[in-house]
């Protein structure tokens, strides 16, 4: 079975947990932007936890099925339509033989994730499903879904939720998006950085305290914070060194990139903070013209949220699992 | 390297990295060290990664296998490096020492050459007397950053970067020199190219070079350079 690109939207990739080893070889892991939102899909369709899912950016795709085949739509709430019909967003639906998947645009959020039973049947690149576009490295050649690429998908075993004959079909219920997709705009955990000393003592304080937009310029590899400007009290000269998703840079523009899913991995401009992990997914949804503000976060409550993140999360999919998959 | 726990310049960067830091300058010693750590604590925490800069360690983990008593990520953890920093090497391994070909034609070779007043030569004559260390790999995958130029050949970068630079430039900025494995922008400047393959995802080993390799380059000219493109690229 495959799945054809009738349109590209505008921009899907394929994404898996990202390429772990090779940052030593200056190369980066890619990955999801939003793992649970992932993760999630994956589990709602009854794949292996890494299968690899489409990472949909704001406005859809349109996707034709050659065969019968089971889905789910997690992240940002997309609208789709599969011949006609509506589908609802984080939940399993069953598409018949020859359907076309229309998605369109995005009503909250920024990244949609799009998981199919027996997952995207591409040959992993050193060891991942990851496109890293910057890179071009991955399926694809590592570049994003156009117009004309045929993706095969995986064999699994038959669907017991969905009768066959019956047309589209989604299951009566699906998963809350919250906590997962955060609307209501809570501040981000910023721990400080290695060069928040650095910063003037008007710019230590409104890191902490000013609103940024995300700026248009955003990527996969960074979110442009645009706002007033943030100034050293004094040049800098740095050697390069790390970079992490998470990781605030500050360039010389005085307007902060905060890195993602492609974040090279070494860096010459100073690292003013650093997102809590946990908060990484919520940035991940966050779109241009959107406004962030950060709160100061210490590394133990940094690791304490995210422990508790994942253990919430741990028990989601086990129950996914266990109301989806009977023994 | 010897200390105890407290005295590692440790630096929590994330719930799931550290910065093991060596001093602040491009320097052949303290590259030296940052590699020897890195040699160290890969081999005793194989479930760390390491990632070389020029005067820094990146130390990736996962930071529920090193919880403490407390829940937090920090003592076990700091303890096991510095023990993996104060163990005898498993082995010595010898750095592997790489030729690159490079046909010195580049778009600023001339001008690298007036601001050191030098000829153009004279420019490649010590571009290839000198051995390099390879600092580390970034800005794209198989980017050399490699130390050992001669000092007089350090050049400003371009005050206008270029939108794309030729895959195999051979490039120098300030005192850095490097190789640019694809086409990429960049605002280092070009002083010849090598028909190496840096970074090829069909080889058994994607990257040419190694962090901690030593490299040398060989002048050839055009003929030598296409009959080497043709080939891997590398002079045996």
């Amino acid at each position: 079975m495959s799945i054809e690109v009738i349109k590209p939207g505008l921009l899907s990739s394929l994404q898996d947990a990202g390429r772990r080893g090779y940052a030593s070889l200056g190369l980066g892991r890619a990955g999801v932007m939003d793992e649970p939102a992932w993760r999630l899909a994956n589990a709602l369709v009854g794949n292996h936890a890494d299968e690899a899912a489409l990472e949909i950016t704001l406005a859809g795709p349109t996707l034709q099925f050659t065969r019968d085949a089971v889905i789910a739509l997690t992240g940002g709430i997309i609208e789709a339509r599969a011949n006609g019909q509506t589908l609802p967003p984080w939940t399993r639906c069953f598409l018949p033989a020859g359907t076309q998947l229309r998605l369109g645009g995005m009503r909250h959020g920024c990244r949609s994730y799009l998981a199919v039973r027996g997952g995207f049947d591409v040959e992993p690149v050193l060891g991942s499903r990851s496109t890293d576009l910057h890179a071009h490295v991955g399926p694809l050649d590592g570049r994003a879904l156009q117009a004309g690429d045929t993706i095969a998908v995986g064999t699994r075993a038959p669907d017991d939720c969905f009768r066959a004959g019956h047309g589209v079909q989604a299951l009566r219920w699906g998963l809350d998006p919250q906590p997962w997709l955060d609307y209501a705009g809570a501040p981000f955990g910023l721990l400080r950085g290695h060069h928040y000393d650095a910063l003037d003592e008007a710019s230590q304080r409104s890191l902490f305290v000013q609103r940024f937009t995300v700026s248009k310029d955003s990527n996969r590899t960074g979110s442009r914070m645009d706002g007033q400007a943030l100034q050293l009290a004094r040049p800098l000269e740095l050697v390069s060194e790390a970079t992490l998703p998470g990781t605030l840079q500050l360039p010389p523009s005085g307007q902060p990139i905060l890195l993602l899913a492609e974040a090279p991995v070494t860096g010459g401009y100073p690292r003013i903070g650093q997102l809590a992990t946990v908060d990484l997914p919520r940035l991940a949804q966050r779109r241009p013209g959107d406004t962030v503000c950060f709160r100061e976060i210490t590394m133990d409550e940094a690791l304490q949220r995210l422990r508790t993140r994942n253990d919430t999360l741990r028990h989601l999919l086990q129950r996914i699992a266990q109301r989806l998959e009977p023994a | 390297m010897t200390g105890t726990p407290t005295d590692l310049l440790l630096e929590p960067l994330a719930e799931d990295a550290w910065l093991l830091r060596f001093g602040n300058s491009i320097d052949t010693a303290v590259n030296a060290r940052v590699h020897a750590a890195a040699a160290l604590i890969g081999s005793q925490l194989p479930d760390v990664e390491c990632v070389p800069a020029y005067a820094s360690l990146l130390l990736r983990f996962d930071p529920t296998a090193w919880l403490d008593d407390d829940a937090t990520t920090g003592h076990r953890l700091r303890e096991a490096i510095a023990a993996a920093l104060k163990s005898t090497p498993a082995s010595t391994i010898m750095p592997r020492e790489v030729i690159l070909p490079v046909c010195y034609d580049g778009a600023d070779l001339h001008e690298v050459a007036a601001l050191a007043h030098l000829s153009a030569d004279e420019v490649v004559a010590r571009h290839t007397g000198a051995s390099y260390r390879v600092a580390m790999l970034g800005f794209a995958p198989g980017f050399p950053y490699l130390l050992g130029l001669d000092a007089a050949l350090a050049t400003p970068r371009r005050s206008q970067p270029r939108m794309s630079v030729p895959a195999g430039s051979v490039a120098i900025g300030g005192l850095q020199t490097g190789i640019y494995p694809q086409a990429l922008p960049g605002g280092w400047q070009l002083i010849g190219r090598t028909p190496a393959r840096l970074f090829d995802l069909s080889a058994a080993s994607p990257s040419l070079l190694q962090p901690g390799d030593h490299v040398r380059f060989q002048a050839i000219d055009e003929r030598a350079y296409q009959r080497l493109a043709s080939g891997n690229g590398v002079a045996s």
